[in-house]
């Protein structure tokens, strides 16, 4: 009697076991692929982290998670240290290690932070794993300009291309930036940068830009940014003549003294105005530098891609479904974990023949790499795009944005004004 | 702008860079000139100055541009609440952290004040927060030569530019007067001269460095007041920033001489300044350090140093 209630049990528990691997087998004869994520999943990027999760669960759905008979699950990681809630470099090696070694996994999508993705690439690189970021844009990840010496070769100890990013990267901003000073009616530029990796990149590409598109440059000159009194810098721009200034540069790293300092030394539209890349796109800017001389100086800044709520075709059914299924606003790179999702879900479909005869999970992986390497043509959420040789874009498609007066507990925002191409 | 008026207005930029720069390095350069100890909290002090000063502003009610007569009352409160709140903590930090090792290497103090500096960066974080906190604009900014005397030059000059001004040398002064008039003023110099002596003669030495702990704390937090009203910024890492820099002029000036310090704070303000205009921003740094370096291999007691300086 025992014996026999524990082998009914037993059999049940066979039949049901039976069961779920019957259905499994029978919606993925050809098993099962795993995507790896890792981006921060705590503190204050809790939202974002969760918004570019949403954004690969939205690709995966809209194929019923099978793609050429492969069932794909996403395995979401947190890449920040519970220390400190930001990004921490042996988290992110351990979440990549993590990736190559299991044999299931066949992408790997991330980072958030530019600094991660530098621990992150070459692993995945030596295992021939294909990278994904929905948010890094250092230039230096990928191609040279507005790259530090050995970028981007050092992130490719295999030799491969295996990192790409569907969308453009900080260095076309500055130049995108230029040409649009130059339709603005700019005559004489001077250019401002941090000094820092990123300020200092995209300064420098709008310099060579504006030279090239006979926009004169004054001056590229680095600032001291800690220092709290730019005036001097200031009085000798305002000494050059100079009509419009461009500072390279983030909202930490001295902007809002410039443009709250250009307003004190009368550097201030239709004299002088300025402009800024989308590092400066943040409300506490114009709280920091004060609504008063951000309006005074026609602040303008470039922002990569389009705005959601401008977005065409593709954009504007993704940007819908996303509201859809989350009930919420995506946050701000959760369309582009979209758009990366369907880029590696197009790229198993067109690897599907060769997948079944890799020899190992080394060529299995590889095999995708080269399909997403291959993208051409893409219908994306800025429109039509390929990956050039370095995993980049090939599209410039970006947006300017105004400061204006508004209803808001600061008294102004940025707002949409053009699409520069 | 012609050059001469560039010139101009780089000197009117360098003087108040200079003038807070000056107020910064009269403290580091009193409590080096009493107890030999290179306070490196210094700079933290005058930071916290500038949070504290905001949380007066606060609490007064005055986060307005003040008008009229709150010039004359609210403004001079505030002054007068800041310089209390960092006097009172600077002596604190004496008793708590310089004074237990009094006796001990001169080493000792000095780490534990790279410590002291640590703490306080760390509280104003916890405060404030790690962003740029944005100092509301509290004193008008008035552009002088147009809308007072109807001259329209190139040159600006604000009622901002007169602040700075017109608040640091009524402090200057009225220290050199403390120092050089008054009872206490003298028991710091023959303190400052030598201390066993000082102590012989009957100076109350522990209560004299209270003073100029007091003292120099009390001007760090003016320091940051004007810095906050003047730049309308602050952030928990500027002091160590700020304390290099008026560490370099207390060094250029002689260290332990105060007209000195004054001396040298102004002279880096007019230096960075021209260097910004005239070579680049981004040698600034550079250049100001080659002339400290310059300065003291030609004359290594400073600008103002002798060698048997009357300290203090």
């Amino acid at each position: 009697m025992r014996v026999s209630r524990i082998t009914a049990v037993l059999a049940a528990f066979l039949a049901v076991v039976a069961l779920v691997t019957g259905a499994d087998a029978q919606q993925c004869p050809k098993g099962k692929l795993r995507l790896y994520t890792s981006w921060p999943m705590q503190g204050a990027m809790l939202p974002e982290g969760t918004g570019m999760k949403n954004g690969v669960d939205l690709a995966v759905s809209e194929v019923g998670g099978v793609v050429a008979g492969y069932c794909l699950e996403v395995i979401g990681l947190d890449d920040a240290s519970p220390q400190t809630g930001k990004w921490d470099g042996a988290v992110e090696a351990e979440n990549a290690n993590k990736a190559v070694g299991d044999p299931l996994a066949i992408v790997y999508i991330g980072t958030y932070n530019s600094g991660a993705a530098k621990v992150s690439i070459p692993i995945t690189n030596r295992a021939h794993m294909a990278q994904v970021t929905p948010a890094n844009t250092y230039p230096g990840l990928t191609k040279k300009r507005g790259a530090a010496p050995g970028e981007p070769e050092i992130y490719r100890p295999a030799g491969i291309v295996n990192y790409f990013r569907p969308m453009p990267a900080d260095d076309i901003q500055g130049a995108v930036a230029a040409k649009w000073a130059k339709h603005l009616g700019a005559k004489k530029v001077y250019v401002l940068n941090d000094q820092e990796l990123y300020g200092k990149g995209i300064a420098d590409v709008f310099e060579a830009t504006a030279k090239k598109i006979g926009l004169p440059v004054v001056a590229n000159e680095g600032i001291d940014w800690k220092q709290p009194d730019q005036k001097p810098v200031l009085t000798k721009v305002r000494a050059s003549g100079a009509d419009l200034v461009y500072m390279g540069g983030v909202i930490e790293t001295g902007a809002q003294v410039i443009i709250r300092q250009m307003k004190e030394v009368g550097l201030v539209a239709p004299r002088t105005r300025f402009l800024g890349p989308d590092g400066l796109l943040e409300e506490e800017l114009l709280k920091g530098a004060t609504c008063d001389a951000a309006l005074r100086t026609e602040m303008r800044i470039t922002f990569a891609g389009l705005p959601f709520e401008k977005m065409r075709g593709v954009g504007a059914k993704t940007y819908e479904a996303y509201k859809a299924k989350f009930g919420k606003e995506p946050t701000s790179y959760a369309l582009y974990a979209a758009e990366g999702g369907r880029v590696i879900i197009d790229a198993i479909r067109r690897a599907a023949p060769t997948l079944e005869h890799a020899k190992d999970v080394t060529e299995k992986r590889e095999a995708v790499r080269k399909a997403i390497a291959t993208t051409k043509n893409f219908d994306g959420i800025n429109g039509k795009w390929s990956f050039d040789e370095n995993g980049d874009v090939d599209y410039d498609t970006m947006s300017g944005f105004k400061v204006v007066k508004a209803d808001t507990p600061v008294g102004c925002k940025f707002q949409f004004e053009t699409i520069l191409e | 702008m012609a050059w001469w008026e560039v010139l101009v207005q780089q000197t009117i930029n360098g003087l108040t860079r200079g003038a807070v720069f000056a107020l910064i390095a009269l403290g580091y350069t009193m409590v080096y000139g009493i107890i030999e100890l290179i306070n490196f909290a210094h700079g933290d002090v005058f930071m916290l100055g500038l949070f504290v000063s905001l949380a007066w502003f606060t609490l007064l009610g005055a986060t307005q541009t003040l008008t009229g007569w709150q010039l004359v009352t609210v403004l001079p409160l505030v002054f007068l609440l800041t310089m209390l709140t960092t006097a009172v903590l600077n002596v604190a930090i004496d008793r708590a952290a310089y004074r237990p090792l009094r006796r001990s290497t001169r080493l000792a103090p000095l780490i534990t004040a790279i410590g002291v500096s640590f703490m306080l960066e760390n509280v104003a974080l916890l405060w404030k927060g790690p962003a740029p906190i944005a100092y509301p604009d509290v004193f008008p900014s008035v552009d002088i030569l147009r809308e007072w005397f109807g001259v329209d030059s190139a040159i600006f000059v604000t009622t901002k530019d007169l602040l700075v001004v017109g608040a640091t040398i009524p402090l200057m002064l009225a220290l050199h007067y403390f120092v050089s008039r008054t009872t206490w003023g003298k028991a710091m110099r023959a303190t400052a001269q030598d201390r066993e002596t000082a102590e012989a003669m009957g100076i109350n030495v522990e209560r004299t460095i209270l003073m100029t702990f007091f003292i120099g704390g009390a001007l760090a937090g003016a320091a940051g007041l004007i810095q906050g009203m003047y730049y309308n910024i602050g952030q928990w890492w500027m002091g160590y920033q700020a304390g290099l820099r008026a560490f370099t002029a207390a060094v250029l000036g002689g260290i332990g001489n105060m007209a000195g310090a004054a001396l040298g704070g102004f002279f880096i303000g007019f230096l960075s300044a021209w260097s910004d205009q005239y070579i680049s921003a981004r040698w600034t740094n550079a250049i100001v350090f080659a002339i400290l370096i310059l300065v003291l291999v030609f004359r290594p007691h400073g600008l103002m140093g002798e060698r048997t300086p009357e300290k203090v």
